[in-house]
């Protein structure tokens, strides 16, 4: 009984980012440009955390520093309880626990779909290429992307791209998801199918997701908690829990709940943009 | 799904169709061209003093059993493919280097770019000085035209890779070497074609030059070109100089088809090496 809880205990533990007053200053420290200033901010496991800003905010900074892109000036951040970078360490190593999909996708065009969803098992030697292919066409198969595991990437649209890459990003196994603006470029009925789907892969993974986007609709409709940004440098202006009943699907956007929690979020996300917006008018 | 299928092979045929219309009325038009001043007395500028294709047709056909003229193809598609064989060996390597390495690019990179504008034909009399065998220096100059535009591509090609690919691999667990054999490489081969095909047309420009000028020397054969010299080059000259205007034009003609069917080869090549390329 006890081996269950502690078990449950683990499970519950497995991805929460936690990110301790990071600051990022771009060129030199004392007159460089400050992207991110004191910016804390927790994830809890399993759940899925929008961050919304006003574009050039500093967002992917900090989706830069957590996937160990990029090194924070000051400030740690945390998964569970390992530092990534802090202290003596300001860039995380890039590692297969945190998988980023990023705004225009990078699944390699030389490679065909199942070559590409198969590649992170394959690099790390954790599976042999039939069993990574075996495994990789389940997985493809509960996406509902079966028919297309031969095809190059160039061959099919961008929704079922980026699917295809969530899908490469979910084989490695990861504890967090990070999410650069995946769905930007989609038309907005592609992107309520992509809604749709991603939450039900979320569902079936128990998965953190890291997830940066400026669609406020997005936001709340994926969201268990929405984070809003201020403007130039970023820092947390408000945390949203979203008390919308899971499993959702689209006819939420039109229930009475939503539309409050739209406009609880509003007026912080428009302040911001109008600052973004003077603050780009003086430096032009 | 069955007509879908059939598509291509329509406009195969259509194509084909388009380019024997095309190059029979080309011919029709340069035949009456030069004939006219036969016909009228006046005789046309320019298409005047070339002779008609009936009589190149003519003379073509009677050296098809030839053995010199056969021997002209093979030696400038010997010098075309060992030339171009050594910059695309020799041109990868280095340009990949002067890409991925900052060193060896500010080490490198201006003395190449000095070397870059001279043309390959400005080589010919130091290449002759410098090597021991005639055949040496023509390799050698080929070698030069291709060398460069393989170079220049491969360094675009491998600096503007898209840094996402690059990371996503290092987030999903590729080393050093991986990451340079699974998506450098792969994300370089766009540029590395275009390299060659551009280099391989570069090639028989310079190769035809370099037998015309080094070729006619003292270890030239006789009558049709064959020899030691040797090559289409060197065939076209020689039939300036025996002044045999038909074999001039088939020796041109000679040309462009051995310079088509190289490039085909390098698209048919491409298309293999990169299939994802292909257009759907």
């Amino acid at each position: 009984m006890q081996t269950t809880l502690d078990q449950t205990k683990a499970r519950a533990l497995r991805g929460t980012i936690r990110i301790e007053s990071a600051v990022k200053v771009y060129g030199n420290p004392q007159n460089g440009v400050v992207a991110v200033d004191h910016c804390s901010l927790e994830c809890p496991p399993g759940e899925i955390s929008m961050v919304v800003g006003p574009s050039g905010c500093g967002k992917t900074t900090l989706l830069n520093a957590i996937a160990g892109f990029h090194s924070l000036t000051s400030g740690a951040i945390y998964l569970d309880d390992e530092m990534l970078c802090g202290p003596g360490k300001p860039k995380a190593d890039p590692g297969s626990d945190r998988i980023v999909v990023f705004q225009n996708g990078a699944l390699f065009p030389w490679k065909t779909n199942i070559e590409n969803v198969i590649f992170g098992p394959v690099m790390q030697g954790k599976l042999a290429v039939k069993e990574a292919k075996d495994k990789a066409r389940t997985m493809m198969a509960e996406a509902g992307l079966s028919g297309i595991e031969n095809d190059y990437p160039g061959q099919i649209s961008s929704g079922v791209r980026r699917r295809v890459e969530i899908v490469r990003a979910l084989m490695n196994d990861p504890k967090v998801l990070l999410l650069d603006e995946p769905y930007r470029a989609l038309d907005s009925l592609t992107k309520s199918v992509m809604h749709e789907s991603l939450l039900e892969t979320c569902y079936r993974n128990r998965i953190t997701v890291f997830f940066i986007t400026h669609d406020l609709e997005e936001a709340i409709f994926l969201g268990d908690q929405v984070v809003i940004m201020t403007s130039r440098p970023c820092r947390t202006k408000k945390l949203l829990k979203i008390d919308l009943p899971h499993p959702r699907d689209y006819s939420i956007v039109t229930s009475r709940r939503f539309r409050e929690l739209m406009d609880e979020t509003m007026d912080a996300v428009h302040e911001e943009a109008m600052k973004a917006f003077e603050l780009g008018e003086r430096e032009g | 799904m069955f007509a879908l299928a059939q598509l291509p092979t329509m406009l195969g045929t259509r194509a084909t169709a388009r380019a024997i219309i095309a190059i029979t009325l080309a011919a029709v038009f340069w035949e009456i061209g030069s004939r006219f001043g036969d016909w009228t007395g006046a005789r046309l500028p320019f298409i005047g003093v070339v002779p008609p294709p009936s009589r190149v047709l003519l003379v073509w056909y009677n050296l098809i059993g030839d053995y010199g003229y056969w021997q002209s193809w093979y030696l400038s598609f010997l010098r075309v493919l060992g030339g171009f064989g050594a910059a695309m060996v020799l041109g990868i390597p280095f340009g990949m280097a002067l890409a991925l390495n900052r060193t060896f690019y500010q080490t490198a990179f201006p003395t190449f770019e000095v070397l870059r504008p001279i043309p390959p034909l400005a080589w010919v009399p130091a290449a002759i000085l410098f090597w021991p065998t005639q055949e040496l220096s023509i390799a050698f100059i080929t070698f030069l035209g291709a060398f460069y535009t393989i170079v220049i591509n491969v360094v675009g090609g491998a600096r503007s890779i898209d840094a996402r690919y690059i990371q996503s691999a290092n987030a999903m667990g590729a080393s050093r070497w991986t990451v340079f054999r699974r998506v450098v490489l792969p994300s370089t081969l766009p540029s590395i074609i275009v390299g060659a095909s551009v280099g391989m047309g570069v090639t028989w420009e310079v190769v035809v030059a370099a037998e015309m000028i080094s070729g006619g020397g003292s270890s030239m054969g006789s009558g049709t070109g064959g020899g030691t010299g040797g090559g289409l080059g060197f065939f076209i000259w020689n039939s300036y100089t025996g002044g045999s205007y038909e074999q001039i034009i088939v020796g041109m003609i000679s040309i462009g088809i051995a310079g088509y069917i190289s490039s085909s080869a390098i698209r048919a090549l491409g298309d293999r090496i990169a299939p994802w390329l292909k257009p759907r």
